[in-house]
């Protein structure tokens, strides 16, 4: 059996799903050994592949329209989607910009910040995305597997890969729900 | 054919999210390139009305790769917000969390991110030009260098609870002593960390010597040098006046971090959402410094631990009395650092008072603002908040590591673009040495853009009519 592909990338979060995914040390070499790393943020390849791959993962939630894009491109190319973390999960801390206007906080980071010179405004170039409300994954595509945590346990995250390139769904319940 | 513009997105082995976007010429030289932080977040706002204790559990989600810079920055805020500087075993603890995130992010940035174009080549397969291809190319190799990190990701553990995203500093102090037995632990795989930072080292310097040629051409500018110093103006991570060289490495400033608001502003331009620091007595852009582990060496005088002192002695050693200016030799500062912090770990493990239990001050005296300031692995890290007097947030500032380098950054892909990429046939290693520049300063974009999150690389050829012609990304 070939092995199975797995891609990734983070989106409104923090990279530290990605850190937990290297805390498992010297498993992340059992993994490499299970999966064919396709594209992700640690890899040079830009996307998930055209013809899909197997599985994909994401860490973040959505702020904005180019998360948009890479979010259902990950979903039309992969058979199972993994929301990994709390941000994919349900929004996480970067939801909490949900209680404010994105005007209000695009102003007072560009143009109201105690440091930012009288001459502050909006980046607004046509080569940058929009912000949007924060959402989870699932209120913009379907999503498979739900793996909370801020950060999950690298243990999660070693079984749920593991389960995953062997062809079962992970079931995540009990200890590889503890809350660190 | 008129002018092109090629995207590069997303940059990869960087933390974050940017794109490049290079304009060329009509005789496939390059115009101008640009570096796009393209995410946003907003710290700055949704943490107001929010409590100041609170920041330090909700600071780190601006970055998984140094929570720990943003827990401590924001407790030191918070020690300042309270009036409660902490007792010293407080802060030795600190420290010492700080020196296992120096040493695991610096370590895995030279192995896992930028390793492999040092070590299978700028213009090696995309598709095992990563830490795979690594393990493929030296197995027992990237096996000590999982276990470098693995090393402090451990005293990030052993001191906070946990690897990411600890739990440990509070205003006034830390709510957890180090047990003996966890000392020792600590103790016991030390020798082999300084061991494989050596083994980077000699790596280093080996593919310095090799390729002289390339250090010399691959993005070279003179800027400031911005970075924390001892009162002997010795290389500080966690405490002390900051400290700004120019570029002929003479003291402009040496500076209390409280007072960081008079030294440096930040400007915007409208096709970043990652603003530019400078030095606000020499205006924008005249005013730019670069932090970071090059900045720091070259505003440091000297290192106060013996292995990485001697390191130090040979680096400055480039530059013939003035700084380093090279963008490659990030990458020798960085394991220098890391060597730095591996031998501060033994100071600190030795010093009588970290086992102490003398670890929070509960003498408040409010204040209601306070700065927090400290060397986070990529530069210089400001938090700045402001309280009412219930201890809810009215308004918060960040300066965030790597926005102090955005200038570096964009002049460096903007050099090495011109240097190396050459029309109509771009080829993809043109494109990774444009990456390479980026990631030589080690960005982390999802920090720097707490106001930003996402860094990705595609090029776009576009003509005079702005259509765009060709499309060339990786995947």
């Amino acid at each position: 059996m070939a092995k199975p592909k797995v891609s990734s990338d983070w989106l409104a979060g923090c990279a530290g799903c990605h850190m937990s995914l290297l805390d498992m040390d010297e498993r992340i070499i059992k993994v490499a050994e299970l999966v064919d790393l396709r594209a992700t943020p640690i890899t040079d390849l830009k996307e998930p592949d055209a013809s899909g791959v197997d599985v994909g993962v994401l860490e973040g939630g959505i702020n904005n329209t180019t998360n948009e894009e890479v979010v259902k491109t990950m979903r039309k190319r992969c058979k199972v989607l993994v929301a990994l973390g709390d941000c994919a999960v349900f929004g996480g801390v970067p939801a909490l910009r949900n209680f404010f206007t994105i005007e209000e906080s695009l102003r007072r980071a560009y143009v109201e910040t105690e440091s930012t010179d009288s001459e502050g405004k909006i980046p607004d170039d046509p080569e940058l995305c929009h912000p949007t409300r924060v959402r989870a994954l699932s209120e913009v595509v379907p999503v498979d597997v739900f793996v909370p945590g801020c950060p999950p346990d690298a243990d999660v995250i070693f079984y749920v890969l593991a389960e995953l390139a062997q062809g079962r769904v992970p079931v995540l319940k009990d200890d590889l729900l503890h809350w660190h | 054919m008129g002018t092109q513009k090629i995207t590069i997105e997303p940059v990869t082995r960087i933390e974050g999210h940017a794109k490049v976007t290079i304009h060329m010429k009509d005789d496939g030289s390059v115009e101008h390139a640009y570096l796009h932080v393209n995410e946003f977040r907003g710290f700055e706002k949704f943490c107001e009305g929010r409590l100041y204790f609170e920041m330090p559990s909700i600071t780190p989600r601006i970055c998984g790769i140094c929570p720990v810079s943003h827990h401590l920055a924001s407790a030191k805020a918070g020690d300042v917000l309270q009036g409660t500087p902490p007792p010293r075993p407080a802060s030795l603890l600190r420290e010492l969390m700080h020196m296992g995130q120096v040493i695991q992010s610096h370590g895995m940035h030279f192995f896992e991110l930028a390793g492999p174009d040092l070590l299978l080549g700028f213009d090696a397969d995309p598709a095992i030009r990563n830490v795979v291809g690594l393990i493929g190319a030296n197995a027992p190799l990237t096996l000590q260098a999982v276990n470098l990190r693995k090393f402090g990701q451990e005293i990030i553990r052993i001191t906070g609870g946990r690897r990411i995203h600890p739990n440990f500093a509070v205003p006034g102090g830390v709510n957890k002593a180090l047990h003996p037995k966890e000392r020792d632990e600590i103790l016991q795989g030390l020798d082999q960390a300084i061991a494989t930072i050596q083994t980077a080292i000699q790596i280093m310097k080996g593919w310095a010597e090799a390729n002289q040629e390339v250090i010399n051409r691959f993005a070279v500018f003179s800027t400031g040098y911005f970075g924390l110093v001892t009162p002997q103006n010795s290389l500080e991570l966690y405490d002390g006046d900051i400290r700004l060289v120019d570029a002929a490495g003479k003291q402009l400033e040496k500076f209390n971090d409280q007072k960081y608001l008079d030294y440096i502003a930040e400007h915007v331009e409208s096709w970043s959402y990652l603003k530019f620091p400078y030095y606000k007595k020499m205006g924008w852009p005249q005013g730019v410094y670069r932090v970071g582990p090059l900045g720091r060496l070259n505003a440091s005088d000297q290192l106060d631990t013996p292995l990485a002192n001697a390191e130090f002695k040979l680096f400055r050693a480039i530059g013939n009395g003035r700084p380093v200016e090279h963008t490659l030799y990030y990458h020798y500062a960085r394991l220098i650092e890391a060597l730095f912090a591996a031998e501060k770990v033994r100071v600190l493990l030795d010093d009588p008072d970290i086992l102490s239990t003398d670890i929070l001050n509960t003498h408040k005296d409010y204040r209601g603002e306070g700065v927090g300031v400290l060397e986070a692995p990529r530069g210089t890290l400001f938090h700045h908040y402001w309280a009412d007097e219930t201890g809810k947030l009215t308004r918060v500032n960040l300066i965030v590591a790597t926005g102090h380098n955005n200038w570096a950054m964009s002049n460096a892909v903007d050099s090495v673009a011109k240097t190396y990429v050459k029309g109509p046939n771009v080829t993809e290693g043109m494109l990774n040495r444009v990456e390479a520049a980026i990631r030589a300063y080690d960005p982390c974009l999802s920090c720097s853009t707490h106001a930003i999150g996402q860094m990705p690389i595609e090029v776009e050829f576009i003509d005079p009519q702005g259509n765009c012609i060709q499309t060339v990304s990786r995947g």
